[in-house]
């Protein structure tokens, strides 16, 4: 057997790469029929009614269903319970679904769902979170009282004196776009009322948990009376959570009224219209420098679009909140973030969550302020970044963990030759046909969910009586491997070849709530929760072994498939005799393993606590070119550094490295969902653009390691850090390009509107 | 008619010649490796061979293709327990993530190395410019076509 961990060896590559892998729209099952929701075309509108007869009497339609039909909760949500199964009185996004067709065939469902008519009166639209945000705007959600979701602070030291005394160096305003998180795979959900009155639901969803609290609540019916089953996935990217899961509760409440299985397939039309999006962000950075060239001050309003729901708006703002001013000391800070609701879409999770928006300022903003100090913006952030043991300006103390920033700035400085490039760059000089530019950005990240929410995962090792081994945990996976990642952090706790191992599908049903695999916490959480389960279960074989032998419980190893009492001429038995020796004693080797996240800690008013338990440290740079007569961007080559902790499986480590990269490339230079007056200007994936093979640049990762004592296994997490840099980085390299900086994503379109300015 | 299906020859009723080839392979014959992303031929997850050339499937109609042999990502592999070199590059160089583009991945990088055995990098960039991946950021996935080249010229 070659050595797994050099090839690309994961558990599900063979059925993904023969198309065997079962997807949700995969699923046949007999007798099972198909259901479609219906939207209106209005954005924002008091309904008076929704009418259901003609498209009931079509051929083919079983049912169809409207809030009246919802026996639990008509909203749910994941903080705020505001986002409707179906609409009742208000429409309050193009997104919204008024009903539910349900047929024998999909196709008689579509044709139906175009004759559910709506009685609506269409009221203002509130497009604009600032002015939303004023008090006599018309409000979304009555009983919110106000359009203002959430607003989190910092306050650090004391910004009003530093500007009275000092004054303001440096203001400036930038916004980002909307983004689609365009997974592969559209929504679909299946729900199947088994015999025993349980739902087994099966859907492209990222959290089966969230999934089986959105379907229970809907059906009024206990979480033990859902079961969901974690199912092969076609991308998520924190997009396959709130909208999957109402999908798969529609399709449970199907189920629950008709007493039979039902699919609910996602057009990408629908998709689009339906799904949250990446918030878009308008940020007003004030900066104050000292004579030195350090932070002394920075005041930031950050307003967040939020759309009409509220689904992790809290969460993702916090963390655009605790990274504000970047990876750099501040001694003074006044931050104030809002997310505000508006009628656009809902907003909330995508990977990186709150911080591509922050670092977008940020990372150029240094280079702003360095430039005006006509100093070397290298040297800029050298001296402003965090560093081992420095308190950041939410008062937390990196001492838990190697502060690496420094260290991964420095290799990609080294790899990309960047001083060598430097002097390369065109800075809009008229008498070149193209313009060259370079560009970097820095951050650190938080790991995981932090104090947005209760972190804790679980794993199941359940070794049998052959010696093989069943392993479940509580992450899902989302396409990047994470089972994979999991079987070989039990391999190398048990000394075990991975073939060894199967991974166990996982279900709600069958191990504690791990929350979702967001955050970039899959690998931490999951591979330190099973560090303990497979050390409960070294601990069973400890126990009786130790006593065959009559020697100490450490001096037991696990290697080579074997365990070996550790000295000269010690004794030896391979894992498969241990195995069974335990059997014989009737001694059982299954264990749960749990790993609880390390206290954390904020304060709302102040902004102060330890945010997150440890944090990661990333660099990215980019070489491209601009040609000067279009305005058109290429990207050339791209370096990435990451401290991950320790690399579990480096290619597909370098797979994450490789993916966050170009879709933050996506991010900063070319991708943006529009809206004209609240309905989408993109309707399916020809209006949508993103990279395509022949557009992305060369990249170059490198896998920094400074193992984190947090983690039990010294792995952090990679999936959000990887994403988070390109936009900067580019607006980097194209001012250097071009002598235009950038404020507003995406880059492209701004760039070539500026240029034609100019011309 | 009969349309061929991975060498099988398969009875195509009147209404279903005016099936979309992926609905027709999806939910009549059950291959579900071929997927469906957009239903508007840009993102390429429903790419078939059709005499060995690469089409989206969801811009096809059955009837358009019945004098035609189709090849879709159950049939690249003449026997099912031994997989095609190109899936197996795939799995070697990391370039399945979500698993969702690969058969279409695969398929067209079959077809790519059937005209050109020895693609450059920048070739291969063009090839695959047909299909849309959000996972790898295509890297590992130009990794794999390559690996593939080499083993099929060995």
């Amino acid at each position: 057997m070659p050595e797994l961990k050099t090839t690309g060896w994961r558990n599900d590559a063979v059925a993904k790469v023969t198309g065997r892998a079962k997807y949700t729209d995969d699923i046949q099952i007999p007798g099972m029929l198909h259901a479609v929701p219906v939207y209106s075309e209005f954005v924002h509108a008091t309904i008076h009614e929704i009418d259901v007869t003609e498209a009931k009497k079509k051929d083919g339609i079983i049912a169809v269903l409207t809030y009246k039909d919802v026996p639990g909760s008509q909203q749910w949500g994941q903080i705020q319970k505001d986002y409707p199964y179906f609409s009742s009185d208000l429409i309050r996004s193009y997104g919204d679904v008024i009903a539910l067709v349900v047929a024998e065939t999909r196709e008689q469902a579509i044709q139906a769902a175009k004759l559910v008519t709506l009685k609506a009166t269409a009221l203002p639209l509130q497009l604009d979170p600032e002015a939303a945000m004023l008090p006599d705007a018309p409000l979304l959600h009555a009983d919110k009282g106000t359009n203002v979701v959430v607003h989190h602070k910092v306050r650090t030291g004391d910004v009003a004196t530093e500007w009275k005394e000092h004054g303001v160096q440096f203001e400036q305003e930038y916004s980002t776009a909307f983004i689609e998180h365009a997974y592969l795979e559209p929504e679909c959900g299946i729900c199947i009322p088994r015999a025993d009155g349980v739902y087994e639901i099966y859907g492209s969803m990222q959290h089966p948990f969230s999934t089986r609290r959105f379907v229970a609540s809907c059906l009024g019916v206990s979480l033990a009376e859902v079961e969901v089953v974690g199912t092969p996935m076609g991308g998520g990217f924190g997009g396959k959570d709130d909208t999957a899961a109402i999908v798969c509760a529609r399709a449970a409440l199907a189920a629950k009224i008709t007493q039979k299985p039902v699919k609910i397939l996602y057009d990408r039309e629908w998709s689009f219209r339906e799904s949250y999006k990446r918030h878009a962000y308008k940020m007003k950075y004030k900066i104050g420098l000292t004579d030195d060239g350090c932070f002394s001050a920075v005041e930031c309003k950050i307003i967040a679009d939020a759309g009409a729901y509220c689904s992790v708006t809290p969460w993702v703002t916090w963390r655009s909140t605790v990274q504000c001013c970047g990876a750099y000391r501040v001694q003074n800070v006044l931050c104030d973030t809002y997310g505000v609701h508006t009628n656009h879409i809902f907003t909330g999770a995508f990977r990186g969550f709150g911080s591509p928006q922050v670092n977008w300022v940020i990372e150029q903003l240094v280079e702003q302020l360095a430039e005006k100090r006509g100093e070397d913006a290298i040297a800029f952030r050298r001296r402003n970044m965090v560093k081992q043991d420095d308190t950041t300006y939410t008062l937390q103390k990196l001492n838990t963990h190697k502060v690496s920033l420094e260290q991964v700035m420095d290799k990609v400085l080294d790899e990309i030759d960047y001083y060598n490039k430097l002097p390369l760059c065109s800075f809009g000089d008229p008498d070149k046909d193209v313009w060259y530019g370079i560009g970097l950005a820095i951050s650190y990240r938080g790991m995981s969910l932090g104090a947005e929410g209760k972190d804790f995962c679980a794993a199941i090792v359940n070794v049998q009586f052959d010696g093989s081994i069943l392993l479940e945990v509580g992450v899902h996976e989302n396409g990047q491997g994470a089972e994979t990642a999991m079987l070989y952090t039990l391999a190398e706790e048990l000394g075990v070849p991975v073939e060894r191992i199967r991974y166990q599908k996982t279900s709600t049903s069958h191990i504690p709530d791990s929350g979702t695999t967001v955050a970039s916490r899959g690998t931490i959480m999951g591979s330190s929760a099973v560090h303990d389960a497979a050390n409960k279960v070294k601990d069973i074989f400890k126990e009786a072994i130790s006593e065959l032998w009559h020697c100490e419980k450490n001096e037991l190893i696990f290697r080579d498939n074997s365990i070996f009492q550790n000295r000269t001429n010690g004794h030896k038995m391979t894992f498969l005799e241990a195995v069974q020796y335990l059997y014989q004693k009737q001694q059982y080797p299954y264990a749960l393993g749990i790993f609880q996240a390390p206290k954390v800690s904020w304060d709302e008013e102040t902004g102060h606590g330890d945010a997150y338990f440890t944090w990661v440290y990333g660099c990215q740079a980019v070489e491209l070119e601009v040609n000067p007569k279009t305005g058109v961007v290429t990207l050339l080559n791209a370096v990435a550094a990451h401290d991950v902790g320790k690399a579990v499986s480096p290619i597909m480590l370098k797979g994450q490295f490789y993916g966050g990269l170009v879709m933050g490339a996506g991010y900063g230079l070319i991708e943006s969902f529009d809206y004209k007056d609240g309905k989408p200007l993109k309707s399916n994936l020809h209006q949508y653009r993103m990279f395509r093979a022949n557009e992305v640049p060369d990249i170059t990762p490198i896998i920094v390691e400074n193992n984190d004592p947090v983690s039990k296994t010294g792995a952090k997490g990679i999936g959000e850090p990887t994403l988070e840099l390109m936009a900067p980085a580019i607006g980097n390299a194209v001012y250097r390009a071009t002598k235009i900086r950038i404020v507003d994503l995406p880059i492209q379109s701004h760039l070539i509107e500026k240029l034609k300015g100019r011309a | 008619m009969n349309l061929t299906v991975n060498d099988k020859v398969y009875p195509v009723s009147v209404e279903q010649q005016n099936m979309t080839l992926l609905l027709f392979l999806r939910e009549v014959l059950g291959l579900t490796g071929t997927k469906n992303g957009c239903g508007i031929g840009v993102c390429g997850t429903c790419t078939v061979l059709v005499d060995g050339k690469p089409k989206r499937s969801c811009r096809l109609k059955v009837g358009d293709v019945a004098a035609q042999n189709i090849t879709t990502i159950e049939g690249v592999s003449p026997d099912p327990t031994h997989l095609h070199p190109v899936q197996q590059a795939f799995i070697d160089a990391g370039a399945i993530q979500c698993g969702f583009c690969t058969p279409g991945m695969v398929l067209i990088t079959i077809a790519l190395l059937n005209d050109n055995p020895n693609p450059t990098r920048e070739e291969v960039k063009k090839a695959l410019n047909t299909n849309l991946c959000r996972c790898t950021g295509y890297q590992q996935i130009f990794d794999a076509v390559l690996l593939a080249a080499s083993q099929l010229n060995k």
